[in-house]
């Protein structure tokens, strides 16, 4: 039967859809791999995977990609399971591209979907800002697949209760760390907070200058709502840290989200939960906002905003 | 200090329309404007200021057609001192190992103190070349870096990890660092700035410069093929809004406040 390994990089949605994953491609025997897992943990995974290889936690108790390879790689050596899945996260590319390197097997990356097509592995993946589709096509490899997931992409079949062996394992003993981490940062409080916000405007690149941010600042006080933004504004330090929404900024949960100029990244889109209703305004017919938004608007944004703000002020009052 | 930093020409896609091309394996170009790819023109920052700060030289190198020269002038103009394009017909449709596979050739036998590529790039979206190389050297590897500072043998270096954390990393050197986007304001390089890089010698690796044997590099290395490019289905998703601007604003209102935003 075909073996697959998946990394567990967390204990809730990453694991589940590692094991939907897993699961879609058929027949296989599963196994998951840990570093460090509180016993209930081990006990959820156990559930989702015929087994569970736990390895000690890190020196610091947090995901550290250098350690973790040390310690699945002699696995995947001499195991030589048919493929290796990981979540395409911060944490992932951080790992999946090395392991890949490590272990010889060909990487696909960011998958949306995955087929096994003998000899080979097949994948669905986005390009060009999630614009395009490519299927791509991994040849026979003697040496075996590794795959990374778009997070959220596997949710679609739920995995079987199963009830997986638990084997313990140790590090290796020659371990020697190249890197060390010496502190973890949690993001500073902004003056607002974007994440109790029940109405967001976002406004992404779309806007191109920092001057322009005033039309959409004023929309948002008129909607009585907050302004967050997408990551290239706050790079180019038009607007703080504390106003990104994302997969490496905030996770907001709004009711309303009006996106203005933004493409729609994954990335970006990763930090908006709670289904709100989201409305986007972008002058790109093909941005790939418009598959996530509930209402979109094509046209530009610079006529678009001051007109809208006008129909609030005027209704409100 | 010994820096290396690989950098990608790709085609800004954001604001036109996209259409794949007979092959059904690539887009059809000609409306497309090229430049440095967005997390690479910051890996060149970052690496000419670290090269100001503690001296050295900072070589880039791309693995691409003779057009992709472009971004090495580039580079050179923002203040690298040297550039290596790696170029042969052999490259063509190569896959992420593949362009791993070429760098490392490339930077083998080399004193290299630091290695900085882009976290991804934008066309590709891969995350996976800077990766593969330090797995393929087998360097120590820090991803995602938003804060860069070299001490001695080792670097320190804030990355992003999860749930919007950041993590600071002290790493042994030699090491491959991959840069994130915001990490340092990448200087502007003006028209006049690459006239005068225009002269500099960039020399051109193929396959034998590299050691690369040319039969064994297609079979070896492009373990991933293209099938198919499509464009995602048209029409799931929103509810698109017509008519005039002042219509679809009309429309809006009447949404907005159906559905609790006003
Ligand atoms: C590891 C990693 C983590 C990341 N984390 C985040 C994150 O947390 N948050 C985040 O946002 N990004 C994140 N990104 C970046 C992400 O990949 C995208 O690059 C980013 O979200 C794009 O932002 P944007 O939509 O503002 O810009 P673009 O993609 O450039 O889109 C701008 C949009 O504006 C539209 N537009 C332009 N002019 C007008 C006009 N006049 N009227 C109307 N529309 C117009 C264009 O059609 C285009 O669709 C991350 C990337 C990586 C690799
Ligand atoms: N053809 C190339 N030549 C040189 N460097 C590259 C090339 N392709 C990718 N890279 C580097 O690898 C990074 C990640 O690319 P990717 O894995 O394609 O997302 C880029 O930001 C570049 O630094």
């Amino acid at each position: 039967m075909r073996e697959i390994f998946v990394i567990i990089e967390d204990f809730g949605d990453g694991a589940w859809e590692l094991a939907a994953a897993a699961r879609s491609l058929g027949e296989a025997r599963t196994t998951a791999l840990v570093c460090g897992a509180a016993e209930e943990n081990q006990q959820a995974l156990a559930k989702l995977f015929d087994r569970v290889v736990v390895f000690p936690a890190s020196a610091d108790g947090n995901w550290d990609a250098e350690y973790i390879a040390a310690c699945v790689l002699p696995r995947l050596l001499s195991e030589q399971p048919y493929l290796v899945l990981l979540l395409h996260s911060n944490n992932g590319l951080d790992l999946a591209p090395l392991l890949a390197a490590k272990s010889n097997r060909p990487m696909l990356a960011d998958c949306l979907s995955l087929e096994v097509r003998e000899p080979g592995l097949a994948a669905v993946r986005t390009t060009f800002g999630g614009k395009v589709r490519a299927r791509i096509f991994a040849k026979e490899s003697s040496a075996g697949y590794l795959a990374t997931l778009r997070p959220g992409a596997f949710t679609t079949s739920a995995p079987v209760e199963g009830a997986g062996i638990l084997e313990g394992a140790t590090a290796p003993a020659d371990y020697q760390p190249r890197r060390r981490c010496l502190q973890t940062l949690t993001p500073d409080a902004g003056a607002v907070d974007i994440t109790q916000a029940a109405i967001l405007v976002a406004v992404g690149r779309g806007i191109e200058e920092q001057e322009n941010l005033e039309i959409v600042q004023s929309l948002a006080e008129a909607l009585g709502g907050e302004l967050a933004c997408t990551r290239p504004v706050v790079d180019k330090k038009w607007l703080e840290k504390s106003r990104q929404v994302g997969t490496s900024g905030l996770t907001v949960k709004p009711k309303i989200y009006l996106a203005v100029g933004v493409s729609g990244s994954f990335q970006h889109l990763g930090g908006v939960k709670g289904k709100p209703y989201m409305i986007a305004i972008n002058q790109d017919p093909a941005a790939p906002i418009f598959a996530t938004a509930d209402v979109g608007i094509i046209g530009d944004l610079f006529e678009l905003v001051p007109l809208l703000e006008e129909k609030i002020r005027a209704h409100k009052s | 200090m010994e820096i290396y930093v690989c950098i990608k020409r790709v085609a800004d896609t954001s604001e036109v329309e996209i259409e794949v091309d007979r092959s059904g394996l690539a887009l059809e170009e000609a409306d497309f404007s090229w430049d440095i790819n967005e997390w690479d023109n910051f890996a060149v920052e970052a690496a000419v200021q670290l090269k100001e700060q503690h001296g050295g030289t900072v070589t880039a190198i791309t693995v691409g057609g003779e057009d992709d020269e472009e971004v090495l002038r580039r580079a050179l103009a923002m203040g690298c001192d040297q550039a290596l394009h790696c170029y042969d017909p052999a490259f063509e449709k190569a896959d992420a190992w593949a362009i791993a596979t070429i760098l490392a050739a490339a930077l083998k036998g080399r004193a290299i103190d630091l290695l900085l590529f882009g976290a991804v790039s934008a066309d590709e979206g891969r995350g996976q070349v800077g990766g593969l190389v330090a797995g393929l050297l087998d360097l120590p590897l820090v991803s995602l870096a938003t804060a860069l500072t070299v001490d001695g043998a080792k670097a320190i270096v804030q990355h992003e990890v999860e749930n919007g954390l950041e993590r600071v990393r002290e790493v042994d050197l030699p090491a491959v660092i991959t840069v994130q986007t915001g990490i340092n304001e990448p200087r502007y390089v003006s028209v006049r700035g690459i006239r005068k890089v225009a002269a500099m010698d960039i020399p051109v690796h193929g396959v034998a410069e590299l050691g690369l044997a040319a039969e064994n590099y297609a079979s070896q290395t492009n373990r991933i093929t293209l099938e198919e490019l499509f464009l995602p289905p048209q029409g799931v998703g929103a509810q698109i809004l017509e008519g005039s601007n002042e219509e679809m604003m009309n429309q809006l209102i009447q949404l907005l406040q159906e559905n609790g935003g006003l």
